[in-house]
């Protein structure tokens, strides 16, 4: 089956088709439709010969004119205020329902020209059914989600496992082949689940051996084990101390930054010594690394700065007589600043809780202040490098070697993709940028995403593309029903500038940077 | 969850609700079901192996299938097999087998489900329903809505009228026909909704009522169905196009012919109750306590 292909390339097959119809291929009822008729299912018709899928492809209209900066989902016929403007300029197609056929031995459902500034472009716009795919998830959390490699379950079944901690945050890998198709049946049904609903954009609860429960949702704050995560820390204990140091000097005595990774002590801190701050006695619990910086004072938990620490005294042992004197000031606060406590040491030297001063409690406050709120990332990352790319020319290594040399921009439903750098067509795309509900599946199962190629329509030929079948927007507006959509206008416009003109020579230049 | 009907094979999807939703070609069913998760998942998956081929055997006698039912020419697959026995009844009057290939479907993946730890389920194949329900069960209810319009569909909760069926009853199928529908009709109903003890036999019994259910009226604008869709099973039959507003004597009068063969249906076995509506009016064949109408 094939979404949109004239009749002529179609079904060669052993039924003989009478004149003026079609034969449609999309199911084992092999309709024989008339022009103007649709076939047994409705969903396929026979338009001025053309099979044409009924279900809407979904068309994105850059917000040019002022009245259509909100998204605006219409049916065409029914479009009251489009002035016809397909040039190319504001309208583009995207793979978002445009089916394809898998393996794609066909030429892709629609391959549209347009013009671009005076330059003909072509984008070839498909839905691409990847087996090898899988989410990168960013988790702006300083809380311990679980050991790396563990992992992480969704539903009961496996779907990824944690990976390495960036500044401030936690990585996962979800989904992918060897979940999908690796395990057993369930295991693929349940990851191809939760690949549809991140993709999605919607919310998923993910359970991690060892650790914590998790709900993610893309572009929102995650939850972790119950309590929604609000701010990123604003750095280590010890980024946090060098930070604030100075607007600490003459309003305390003594500062611990509590952190799981690395515990800031303000006096024995190179940034406390430049201030010529005196040291305070404290002894704090922990593995002491540099000056200053202690790993491990606790256990990994949701407590104070990612440590399971519930009373920030515990991680201190004592204060040296020598030392420490009556009527010091401590703080002690964690790398976001949500928890907080103030100490004066009594004749014994203990700590004593007392009201923070307001000079201290406003450092405190800012220290919240520079956090960034927390939030999830979903990255799809996919591997287009296989059978799909028959539907875009007919010689496939020169569509990867086109997009590695930027002579091919490569959009997913629309949104800008980072194409990695290597073998094969290894795409990765933040998935709130797309349009809603744009990732489907099949039941191999594999996820279904929409991958458009954009780029000049002598360089297609020169790829080896499906140029015969080249259809105008309005031809492809004419073979199947749209759903239209504003574009949305932090993406880049896949036309704008036009991709790079193929050098005489081969494709070499390197140009200027693309766009993320 | 969109569903994508690509490749030569059956997809499916489960939809936001948790039903699921089979689509192979032409059928789409939707499956609601209640019981023990072990047991659920293995009808489901022992429903959706079953779906998968069912397309496929019913093209491979689709020829036969679109032939008027003849007693002695039994078609070979299992589901060609319901079509032709729930017809068969029907005879001497046209009917082919297509007549109940929406409900013979729907019992064909339903008895996936007829298994111990499953206490309900409902495949639906677009209006057509076969249902399952183990003693004591909490019965089904189920919603008539006349004219599917959009506008009507968007006030949810309040369908014309209402059936409820429950485990000790013998219906296990709903079906709804009408000129509106996605198959051809030769009558004029908005919608003729009956049950009956299987889904194939209400599907059938629904079609012919809906047959019946006709007035001649010179503002009723009926085609040949050859000229409408290629390969239909009606042939030169004309089938109703547009049903403009009728005179009060023109509807009485093709109510009375469907309340004739709903009863005449009734009466020989072949359905349970019916609901017939055309232009606002309604006639109810209420054999038993079971049916009850809600609102007009």
């Amino acid at each position: 089956m094939s979404a949109v292909v004239p009749a002529t390339g179609g079904a060669g097959g052993a039924r003989s088709v009478p004149a003026g119809k079609i034969e449609c291929d999309a199911c084992p009822v092999l309709c024989q439709i008339t022009e103007g008729r649709s076939g047994a299912c409705d969903r396929y018709a026979n338009v001025a010969g053309a099979l044409t899928r009924v279900d809407p492809v979904l068309l994105m209209r850059r917000a040019s004119d002022p009245d259509s900066d909100g998204p605006v989902v219409r049916f065409a016929g029914q479009e009251p205020d489009w002035d016809g403007d397909l040039v190319g300029q504001s309208v583009f197609v995207t793979g978002v329902g445009a089916g394809t056929t898998y393996p794609d031995y066909k030429p892709a459902p629609f391959i549209v020209s347009s013009r671009q500034q005076g330059v003909d472009m072509v984008t070839v716009v498909t839905e691409g059914i990847f087996s090898y795919c899988s989410y990168r998830i960013k988790v702006d959390t300083d809380r311990y989600l679980g050991p790396e490699c563990a992992t992480v379950r969704h539903r009961g079944e496996a779907v990824g496992h944690v990976t390495t901690i960036e500044y401030g945050s936690q990585f996962l890998s979800l989904g992918g082949v060897h979940h999908l198709t690796g395990g057993s049946k369930k295991e693929g049904r349940v990851t191809c689940d939760l690949m549809m609903a991140l993709g999605n954009k919607e919310a998923v609860d993910l359970d991690i051996e060892g650790g914590a429960h998790l709900r993610v949702q893309a572009g929102r704050a995650p939850i972790v084990d119950g309590v929604e995560e609000r701010r990123m820390r604003v750095g280590c204990g010890s980024a946090t101390i060098g930070i604030f140091a100075r607007q600490w000097l003459g309003h305390v005595d003594e500062v611990v930054v509590v952190d799981d990774h690395i515990t800031g002590v303000l006096t024995e801190h190179q940034a406390g010594k430049c201030l010529d701050m005196a040291p305070s006695g404290i002894r704090i619990r922990g593995r002491k690394s540099t000056p200053g910086r202690y790993f491990q004072v606790a256990n990994p938990g949701t407590g104070w700065g990612g440590t399971d620490v519930t009373d920030p005294l515990t991680i201190v042992e004592g204060f040296s007589p020598k030392v420490a004197r009556p009527g010091l000031r401590l703080l002690m606060v964690s790398t976001t600043g949500d928890h907080h406590a103030w100490f004066v040491l009594d004749d014994a030297l203990r700590p004593v809780p007392a009201p923070m001063p307001e000079a201290v409690a406003r450092v405190v406050e800012r220290i919240g202040e520079n956090c960034e709120p927390s939030l999830a990332t979903v990255m799809f990352v996919a591997g287009a490098g296989g059978s799909l790319r028959a539907g875009v020319t007919e010689n496939p290594v020169l569509l990867t070697r086109s997009i590695k040399d930027l002579l091919t921009r490569v959009t997913v439903g629309g949104a800008p993709a980072y194409v990695w750098p290597g073998g094969g067509i290894t795409v990765m795309v933040d998935v709130t940028r797309m349009p809603e509900r744009s990732f489907g599946w099949v039941p191999t199962p594999a996820i279904v995403a929409p991958i458009e190629f954009t780029m000049r329509l002598d360089h297609y030929r020169q790829l080896g593309g499906h140029v015969e079948r080249i259809v105008t927007v309005e031809q492809a507006l004419a073979q199947a029903r749209a759903r239209w959509l504003a574009w949305d206008s932090a993406n880049p416009w896949p036309a704008d500038p036009p991709p790079l003109d193929p050098a005489p020579t081969g494709p070499k230049s390197r140009g200027p940077a693309r766009e993320p | 969850m969109p569903t994508f009907g690509r490749g030569s094979g059956a997809v499916r999807a489960q939809l936001p609700d948790g039903r699921w939703h089979f689509q192979h070609g032409p059928i789409d069913l939707v499956i609601e079901a209640q019981g023990c998760p072990e047991a659920l998942e293995a009808a489901l998956e022992a429903a959706w192996q079953r779906f998968r081929s069912v397309l496929g055997e019913l093209v491979a006698e689709l020829a036969l299938l679109r032939q008027p039912v003849r007693a002695e020419r039994r078609p070979a697959g299992p589901v060609a097999q319901r079509m032709h026995a729930a017809c068969l009844p029907f005879l001497p009057r046209f009917v082919t087998p297509m007549a109940a290939v929406a409900g013979s479907v729907a019992d064909e993946i339903v008895a996936c489900f007829r298994r111990d730890g499953v206490q309900r389920a409902c495949v639906n194949n677009g209006g057509d329903i076969a249902l399952h329900l183990a003693p004591a069960a909490k019965p089904w209810r189920i919603g008539v809505a006349a004219v599917p319009d959009a506008a009507r569909a968007a006030r949810r909760g309040c369908p014309d009228a209402g059936f409820s069926v429950g485990a000790d009853q013998p219906w296990r199928g709903v079906a709804t026909s009408g000129w509106r529908g996605r198959s051809f009709s030769l009558g004029i109903a908005d919608s003729v909704t009956v049950l009956a003890r299987d889904g194939a036999s209400a599907d059938a019994a629904a079609t012919m009522v809906a047959n019946a259910l006709d007035v001649a009226h010179p503002a009723i604008v009926r085609a040949p169905a050859s000229s409408l869709k290629d390969d239909t099973d009606l042939g030169e039959r004309s089938v109703t196009v547009s049903v403009p507003p009728l005179p009060p004597s023109a509807i009485a009068a093709a109510l009375d012919a469907g309340e004739h063969e709903a009863r005449r249906c009734r009466d020989s076995g072949l359905l349970g109750a019916a609901v017939l509506s055309l232009q606002g009016h309604w006639r109810v064949l209420e054999p038993r306590a079971a049916l009850h109408r809600e609102a007009a």
